[in-house]
């Protein structure tokens, strides 16, 4: 097995009292795309800004591409391509000068990378506005040259801090669709969301971070497995009317039952739960639908408003 | 690393002012027409048509008395405005720092390519005024020496002075409003009580003490000598106190802006 791209090691982060990275471990292998998953205020960003140096680390190590952060930042950086989660484009610029200019930034010459923008422009479908001001991008595409920016190195991760937050879904599937794409090229992706469905859909493996810990870390199928179940029941019945189904089919070990607001969710309920649903009958009432990540998320993170 | 006082510095930092290069050149119509325009209008206005009312002890007319302020004033506006509001644009509002350090790019770089932008500003705006001034020194006289030519060189030092002074206020600065500060309280008194308009010398004696701290007067000091052709010893101390108040702000400006951008 090679060396992992990115290694964290007990990795804290401290603001004064605050403790926004509390002590996390993980490796990110090559290849992989690797998701942070969680709520806002998590230590998502903040794991992120120690890795591109504009953290300093309080305690642990972290090595990318083998190089100390702490000690090599430049060489670190080099390595790196970064989509930040604000788009920070450069508007006194046009398309293509901003990644131009970026590539220059690397010590990279116009010559250099003149092909490798012409794809990158191409591949995000972004050439016939190579002329364009910034600001005259819709919110997909500036995005999306946020994207092609990353990539003028050549890096050995991309990293995206929540690629996809405030996208419409149309922009956001074509983002999704990019990414895969590069990955299906063999880019390594280091990626934080608060969106399930991305990190199910892109991550080949990814933790959960709630007040800066690693809550669990795995393959999202795995995970929605072993901590949602396969079944998950949604019941939305009065209080009586629901404990009696339950007290008649659902119970056991394994099964984990919440109740929020007017809604009722039955975890790891298996055969039970779909006799349960059949015998209620009404899908609005009872309904039966495969676990997901977000199940996992917040039977872990719990479902309190966290802010 | 953020306490360390040795700034970090490669080449990243002339790519930080090539960035500043090319962006201004995309509108270079309007970077231009404001250049160009300004110093024909304080020679007509302060030069020609105050100055007919200015009877100066030395004999000389307003509009030359005039000349080394205007070397050292469009310069100062030209490396303050970038530095100051154009820095804090692009720190603030365009987080264009924060594109650049995530890059082998410093902030270190970062400060010292905006510095070298600014002072670029400065020259480019004096040159001008130099280039102005020699076109109309056969009516106005507005230069006496060959000397007047060293103005441009030693542009740089205040070019790096007033680009590194309005840099680190931009570092501390939390909203585009706190400007009026600086500019009220640092600029515009520099701008009026400089020695650019009036001589200094016939100033109260304790304004002249706090005046000597104060950099444009240096600069139009030296500037004045090098266009009437009169060296003295005293521009010597002048460069001097200029070099020194430079790397105290240059420093500074680093240190503010690790703080702000690395934590």
């Amino acid at each position: 097995m090679t060396a992992a791209l990115i290694e964290a090691n007990g990795l804290v982060k401290h603001y004064g009292e605050f403790v926004a990275v509390d002590d996390i471990s993980f490796a990110i292998q090559e290849g992989e795309c690797f998701g942070v998953l969680g709520p806002n205020g998590a230590g998502k960003t903040t794991t992120i800004r120690m890795i591109t140096g504009t953290s300093p680390v309080t305690q642990g190590h972290l090595r990318v591409a083998g190089l100390d952060v702490a000690v090599e930042p430049r060489r670190v950086k080099a390595v790196l391509g970064v989509v930040p989660q604000d788009d920070n484009l450069d508007p006194d610029l046009l398309v293509r000068q901003n990644l131009e200019v970026y590539a220059r930034y690397f010590g990279l010459g116009r010559e250099t990378v003149r092909q490798r923008i012409d794809e990158a422009l191409e591949l995000f479908h972004l050439d016939d506005r190579a002329q364009s001001n910034v600001d005259e991008l819709s919110g997909g595409m500036q995005r999306r040259l946020t994207i092609a920016r990353a990539l003028v190195n050549a890096p050995k991760v991309l990293i995206l801090d929540e690629p996809t937050t405030g996208l419409d879904p149309q922009a956001r599937h074509l983002v999704w669709q990019q990414l895969r794409l590069l990955k299906s090229r063999g880019v390594t992706m280091l990626l934080t969301t608060h969106y399930m469905e991305e990190a199910t859909h892109l991550c080949d493996r990814l933790v959960i971070m709630n007040r800066g810990k690693i809550l669990i870390e795995g393959r999202p199928h795995d995970l929605i497995a072993k901590v949602a179940g396969p079944q998950v029941l949604e019941l939305r019945l009065p209080l009586s009317e629901r404990d009696e189904l339950i007290a008649e089919f659902v119970h056991g070990d394994d099964i984990t039952v919440e109740q929020v607001g007017d809604l009722t969710y039955v975890y790891g309920g298996g055969e039970a739960s779909s006799m349960a649903a059949e015998r209620v009958g009404d899908p609005h009432r009872a309904h039966l639908r495969p676990g997901n990540m977000e199940d996992v998320f917040l039977l872990l993170t719990g479902r309190g408003l966290l802010d | 690393m953020v306490l360390s006082l040795r700034p970090d510095i490669s080449s990243g930092a002339f790519r930080v002012w090539q960035r500043n290069r090319d962006a201004t050149l995309r509108n270079w119509k309007t970077e231009f027409l404001g250049i160009a325009v300004e110093p024909f209008a304080v020679i007509l206005a302060l030069g020609l048509a105050l100055g007919k009312f200015v009877e100066l002890e030395n004999g000389e007319e307003y509009v030359q008395f005039l000349t080394p302020g205007l070397l050292a004033l469009f310069p100062m506006f030209a490396s303050t405005f970038e530095c100051a509001w154009g820095s804090y644009v692009r720190l603030e509002m365009q987080g264009t720092y924060e594109s650049i350090i995530a890059t082998p790019i410093s902030v270190d770089d970062v400060i010292t390519g905006e510095i070298m932008w600014g002072t670029t500003r400065a020259l480019v705006n004096g040159t001008y005024i130099l280039l102005v001034a020699l076109l109309l020194n056969p009516w106005l006289h507005m230069v006496d020496s060959p000397w007047a030519l060293l103005v441009i060189p030693v542009g740089v030092l205040p070019g790096l002075l007033f680009s590194s002074i309005s840099i680190a206020f931009a570092s501390i600065a939390r909203a585009m409003s706190h400007f009026a500060y600086f500019f009220t309280l640092v600029i515009n008194p520099m701008f009026w009580f400089g020695g650019a308009f009036f001589p200094f010398e016939d100033m109260p004696r304790w304004v002249q003490i706090i005046g000597w701290f104060v950099p444009l007067k240096h600069v139009i000091d030296i500037y004045r000598g090098l266009i009437n052709g009169n060296l003295e010893w005293s521009m010597l101390g002048s460069l001097a106190w200029l070099a020194v108040v430079t790397a105290a702000f240059y420093v500074l400006a680093v240190q503010l802006m690790r703080r702000r951008l690395i934590h």
